[in-house]
């Protein structure tokens, strides 16, 4: 098996060190296609079709192979993901060079190589006896890659010649967008294309090709186009600068309100000159929103205050410096030298964060052009152009857009077109639209990942019973909302002999399923959370775990992870106990059935006397809790009604709380910080923890304010004080007042996050008055409680432990995921209900209704609605209409508008109307009918007679 | 920068050899005429010579002798040049004290000294070149001096190391695998009674995982037994010719 020569390559790192490895060169590598006789060794894995059949292509009507370089695959990833594409030969110094320029699309690659209906085959070349070549004196390390892939190529055109006598022999196309190294390749006898001459080849599917990313190649373009920005310097000078104190490293945030000025934060802990204002273009120099970029600071002299100017780049296609330039000019109007901030140039990137983007297309006004622009749904995104046949179709649909790159002499980046989502407007396309933007995966499960659930039909076997105790014959139930499939905990409560109560709680034990490190898991830690919107849902898990064998469902054999408590009738814990389990629940409930069981005094059974256990337990509990300080918060909380055909909300509703929520909601409270205890107990280091720390006390003056006008003293120094504050709010004929003020706490709160215990010291949960907490109750939905479902095993002594659980830098890096996710889930879904709230005022048509004010601002009010839980705001400064006179006053606050006097928690009535004059944002306007103020409040007229009203607007904007 | 990938998907390692197979191992006994025994051996690229004298009587301190069995001295060096920096001290410094009584301990498992009370045997080794698996180069190197000086031996010392990447163990760790810090485990097996004269475990490894490594460990100790076996018949036969002359 061993080939007898040893070769030795040379490295320096550093400068004098001499590295020295073998390498073996081996005989036993086979070429990939199924069935060669040459290599005869068993294939295992995805192996190529012995007889491609691919689609048509006018260049190599015979069957082929296709065999890219690392460009190829870096750039043209999207082309080769399309299922048209099969049969392609990777190399591994392909690859290698890939994984070390792209971890994202090494990650893409390495799940087309695991599909095996796309027949992509890893070809070890490196180790192949006969695709070995050595570097040579004077060529650099590319070269010498460039070389091995047309060594490798060849080698396999050969081999394919020799296999078959066949005279249609299957040919390996050569793939390179690099010109010299196709004329290379073609002067060694190996058919070479680049990709674009390929793709454009290929007569069957002529729409791939605008999936091609366009690579300006700079030598095609004309070279009299005027440069508009200064050169990138490279990244070594960069670094030098940044060592020298001469440049600034930073995060770049570009504006969304101008698209000509962005502000960079800077890296570090420096105090002064955090935050850096680049305004104009040239300054600007091509950095994206969210790039790594190299900033330097202009001389004071050239400082300039952060403009108030609202700018949209309008512009079409015009290169037009000029106009620019114009405009630029604009902004440095304030010349108030307080205003001035550090400002500054970006003179390179270090890192470029692009990602796909959506947005809609902007069609070029010259009807046969192939180029256009595309406008991102982010403001803060410049717009991209693109080079597409399909303008037409594409107009008024949501699509996918690509960066590839940004030249020094075009106005724009340079893109391609990835992706059609859909229609404006239309709900799948939304959804996928506010999926994608905030960065929530949602992409189906890979093969990779789908290879490790277990296999159907799946029941417990006497392996998975080992560290396990069997708690099948307890009367186990569960509790949850409607229509819930992800059921992932489970409760029991029955008397002991010695007259106390046994309370168990039972979690599915997704940790039996979810093995630590493969690609199932990283998957899921990398989804950190299932996300909820309100007619979809994205597992973290396939739905095979999350909908079946994880959830709890009744009257089926279920694994599960118990914490159970021995208690007495006071709710006393006396005894805590953590164990794998085996269950089988006996029934699942909804709230209200469980509340109904509970109310009925003729139901005696026994998950009825287990029920009415568990809620007396609860109520002692919720006291002792609130009594210790736990806030009871509020949001205005809404469920839409769905039409059960088209999917379009019909009515919106509050969502209603039993004394059964709370029950639930009680004992995972419970279990969680009995187990955030034990976790912390054991692995004291690297316990993932859940803290919500106390807000700076800056954060509650609204709050106080707002109750010095109602005439209440609020104390906000404890969470306790905090509590009676809220309990004191009463008033007879405003019985909406406490829960406005709770909605108001809520805005105050931190945010809670997870954290590694060995890298903080505070845990404290300011929210449940609990000194340590954690998450452990729902692990089908939160990757958190898998992690901590893992720690609590091993504390236990039911499972194994692996290096990545005991290192609290990964720990605290998974946390920082988690956190970002949980973020981005709730925005996520914020984003849902205002749009499925836009499409229900859409079918409403206007609607009026009370409000009452939540904040007053400036030149507005922000007002909530109970009735739809909508919050929105009341602008009185509108374009084209004189400006009323406005008194604000910050002390109280309050607002003067005219003669009439808005203060906080005040009683409005507005109209609702759904502005659609932007396609691609629209948004629920609202204006002020009551209290009436001449010139800005609108008369109240039915509804009904004024539903062309939009109508009329858009046709306006058309003119 | 990505790190290295240790194993690839494909299931080669970084220089090319699948999970089980060991480094090319050449080896020659007999390579100084002055010593009572010697032997040289190349693992892949960690280079060890081994030197045996004795059993002969004590020297320095009498009153270490042991009155029912030979005592076996065991001294580890490396070259100062063995290294990709240049070593400042060859010998006497923690590790190579470890090694040392490491070696000792698995020797005085293997060499009958019951046969030579109130004696000593002196093994010395020096690794040249070090490229991971030092102590089991050691350790075969020294098996073939031993043998070579004609000192009795309950069987073969085979010494192997083995690592675990990725749920796959890995036989004969080179320096790039060991660095890259995962568990590493070290195993000296007397092959044909499948004894093990010295197990020792770097960095921590969940024990479900542990058979499987043993597993790979003694296989691979078991091809080395192959070849050394190889190397003492060849050994064997020159000499019988060069006597029969």
């Amino acid at each position: 098996m061993l080939k007898s020569r040893t070769f030795l390559k040379k490295t320096r790192a550093g400068g004098v060190l001499k590295i020295v490895r073998e390498h073996y060169l081996r005989d036993d590598i086979g070429c990939g296609a199924s069935g060669c006789a040459e290599c005869c060794s068993a294939q295992e894995g995805p192996a190529l079709e012995p007889r491609p059949r691919d689609p048509e292509s006018s260049l190599c009507p015979q069957p082929h192979y296709l065999l890219p370089d690392t460009n190829v695959l870096l750039h043209q990833i999207d082309i080769l993901e399309d299922p048209i594409i099969r049969n392609v030969i990777l190399l591994q110094t392909v690859l290698q060079e890939v994984r070390n320029r792209s971890a994202p699309v090494y990650k893409r690659i390495r799940d087309l190589i695991s599909d095996l209906s796309k027949h992509f085959y890893t070809f070890t070349n490196e180790h192949h006896r006969e695709t070995y070549i050595e570097q040579e004196q004077g060529e650099n390390a590319n070269d010498r890659n460039d070389r091995a892939i047309r060594v490798a190529a060849k080698w396999y055109n050969e081999h394919m010649k020799k296999i078959t006598t066949d005279e249609n022999h299957p040919q390996v196309i050569f793939i390179t967008n690099d010109i010299k190294n196709k004329e290379k390749a073609i002067e060694e006898g190996i058919p070479a294309y680049t990709c674009e001459e390929y793709i454009k080849s290929l007569t069957a599917n002529p729409e791939l090709v605008d999936r091609l990313a366009c690579l300006s190649d700079e030598g095609n373009e004309i070279e009299s186009r005027k440069v508009l920005f200064p050169e990138h310097l490279p990244l070594s000078k960069l670094q030098q600068g940044i060592k020298s104190g001469t440049y600034l490293q930073g995060t770049f945030r570009a504006s969304r309100e101008n698209y000509l000025e962005a502000t960079v934060w800077i890296h570090g802990d420096c105090e002064e000159n955090r935050e850096i204002i680049i305004q104009g273009l040239k300054n600007l120099n091509r950095a994206v929103h969210e790039d790594i970029v190299a900033v330097e600071l202009l001389p004071k002299s050239q400082w300039v205050a952060p403009s108030s100017v609202v700018l949209q780049d309008e512009g079409q296609n015009g290169d037009d410096v000029e106009d620019e330039e114009e405009k630029e000019n604009t902004l440095n109007t304030a010349i108030n030298v307080k205003m001035l901030k550090p400002s500054g140039r970006v003179v390179g990137i270090i890192k470029r964060n692009w990602r796909p983007f959506c947005g809609m297309l902007s069609k070029s006004d010259i009807k046969e052009s192939r180029r256009h622009l595309f406008t991102p749904a982010d403001k803060r995104i410049p717009r991209i152009r693109i080079e597409t046949r399909q303008a037409s179709t594409l107009e008024g649909q949501r699509i996918i857009v690509a960066i590839d790159g940004w030249p020094k002499n075009s106005r724009y980046p340079n893109g391609h077109f990835v992706k059609n989502l859909g229609a404006v407007g239309d709900k799948e396309t939304e959804t996928e639209v506010l999926l994608l933007e905030h960065d929530v995966p949602h992409q189906p499960f890979s093969q990779s990942v789908l290879s490790f659930l277990p296999k159907m039909p799946w029941s417990i076997t006497e392996e998975d019973m080992k560290n396990r105790e069997d708690l099948r014959h307890l009367c186990v139930c569960s509790v949850d909302p409607p229509k819930c499939t992800d059921i992932d905990d489970a409760l029991h409560c029955r008397e002991l002999e010695n007259g106390n109560l046994e309370v168990g709680v039972h979690i599915a034990d997704v940790s039996h399923f979810i093995r630590p490190g493969n690609a199932l898991d990283q998957e899921s830690a990398k989804r950190g959370t299932t996300v909820y919107l309100c007619e979809k849902r994205i597992d973290m898990v396939p739905e095979l775990l999350s909908s079946n064998l994880c959830s709890l469902r009744s009257n089926v054999d279920r694994l599960a992870f118990s914490c159970i408590w021995e208690m007495n009738h006071n709710a006393e814990i006396l005894k805590t106990r953590f164990t794998k389990s085996a269950i089988n629940s006996k029934a699942s409930l909804t709230y209200a059935e469980a509340q109904m069981r509970i109310d009925s005094a003729t139901m005696n059974d026994d998950i009825t006397t287990s029920l009415r256990g568990l809620n007396k337990l609860a109520k002692i509990l919720k006291r002792r809790r609130i009594d210790a300080g736990a806030l009871i918060l509020s949001s205005p909380e809404v469920r839409f009604h769905v039409d059960s055909e088209t999917h379009d909300p019909i009515d919106l509703q509050t969502k209603e709380l039993r004394e059964t929520n709370s029950m639930v909601e009680e004992f995972m409270l419970l279990a969680n910080v009995s187990v955030a205890k034990k976790i912390h107990e054991e692995f004291s280091e690297h316990a993932l923890l859940r803290k919500h720390p106390a807000p700076p006390p800056s954060n509650y003056e609204v709050l106080i304010k707002a109750a010095k006008s109602k005439n209440l003293d609020f104390k906000t120094d404890s969470a306790k004080a905090l509590a009676d504050s809220l309990d004191q709010v009463e008033s007879p004929n405003f019985p909406y007042l406490n829960t406005l003020f709770r909605i108001l706490a809520t805005r105050c709160m931190m945010q809670a996050v997870y954290f590694c215990s060995g890298m903080d010291n505070d845990f404290h949960h300011y929210g449940l008055a609990s000194p340590i907490y954690t998450h452990f109750t729902s692990p089908i939905r939160r990757y958190a409680d898998i992690i901590v479902h893992r720690l609590l095993a091993v504390a236990i002594g039911a499972d194994s432990t692996y290096p990545d659980l005991t290192n609290k830098h990964k720990l605290a890096d998974l946390c920082k995921n988690l956190n970002f996710r949980h973020k981005m889930a709730q925005y996520a879904q914020r984003a849902s209900v205002a749009f499925h709230t836009q499409l229900f005022f859409k079918n409403k048509g206007i609607v009026n209704e009370e409000a009452y004010i939540l904040f007053v601002r400036k030149n507005a009010i922000v007002v909530l609605i109970p009735k739809y839980g909508l919050e929105g705001t009341v602008f009185f400064e509108e374009k084209d209409k004189p400006k009323p006179r406005l008194a604000y006053d910050e002390e109280v606050p309050s607002l003067k508008v005219e003669d009439t006097e808005f203060h906080i928690f005040d009683k409005v009535k507005v109209k609702i109307t759904l502005d659609s004059s932007n396609l691609q944002h629209q948004k629920i306007r609202m204006s002020l009918i009551e209290p009436q103020i001449p010139g800005i409040s609108i008369p109240i007229d039915s509804p009904n007679s004024n539903t062309d009203e939009p109508e009329k607007k858009r046709s306006k904007l058309e003119n | 920068m990505a790190g290295l990938e240790l194993l690839s998907d494909q299931g080669y390692r970084v220089d090319g050899r699948r999970a089980g197979e060991l480094r090319k191992i050449q080896a020659r006994m007999g390579v100084f005429a002055q010593a009572d025994g010697s032997a040289y051996i190349e693992q892949g690229n960690t280079k060890a010579l081994a030197v045996v004298y004795g059993p002969h009587e004590m020297r320095g301190s009498r009153s270490r002798a042991l009155p029912d069995r030979a005592l076996v001295n065991c001294q580890y060096s490396m070259a100062t040049f063995s290294t990709g920096e240049r070593k400042r001290r060859p010998h006497g410094d923690r590790k190579a004290c470890e090694m040392g009584l490491q070696l000792r301990q698995t020797f005085e498992a293997a060499i009958l000294t019951q046969l030579y009370p109130r004696s000593q045997i002196d093994i010395y080794v020096q690794v040249l070149q070090a490229d991971g698996g030092n102590y089991a180069a050691c350790v075969n190197a020294a098996t073939l001096a031993v043998l070579d000086a004609g000192i009795p031996m309950r069987d073969f010392v085979c010494a192997c190391s083995a690592g675990f990447v990725d749920g796959t163990a890995l036989a004969d760790l080179s320096h790039v695998e060991e660095a890259a810090g995962g568990p590493q485990l070290a195993l000296a097996l007397l092959p044909a009674s499948g004894q093990l004269a010295l197990l020792e475990m770097d960095a921590r490894l969940h024990e479900d995982h542990l058979q499987q490594v043993l597993e790979a460990a003694s296989q691979a100790a078991r091809d080395v037994h192959a070849l050394l076996d190889r190397v003492v018949r060849q050994h064997v036969r020159e000499a019988a010719l060069l006597l029969g002359d």
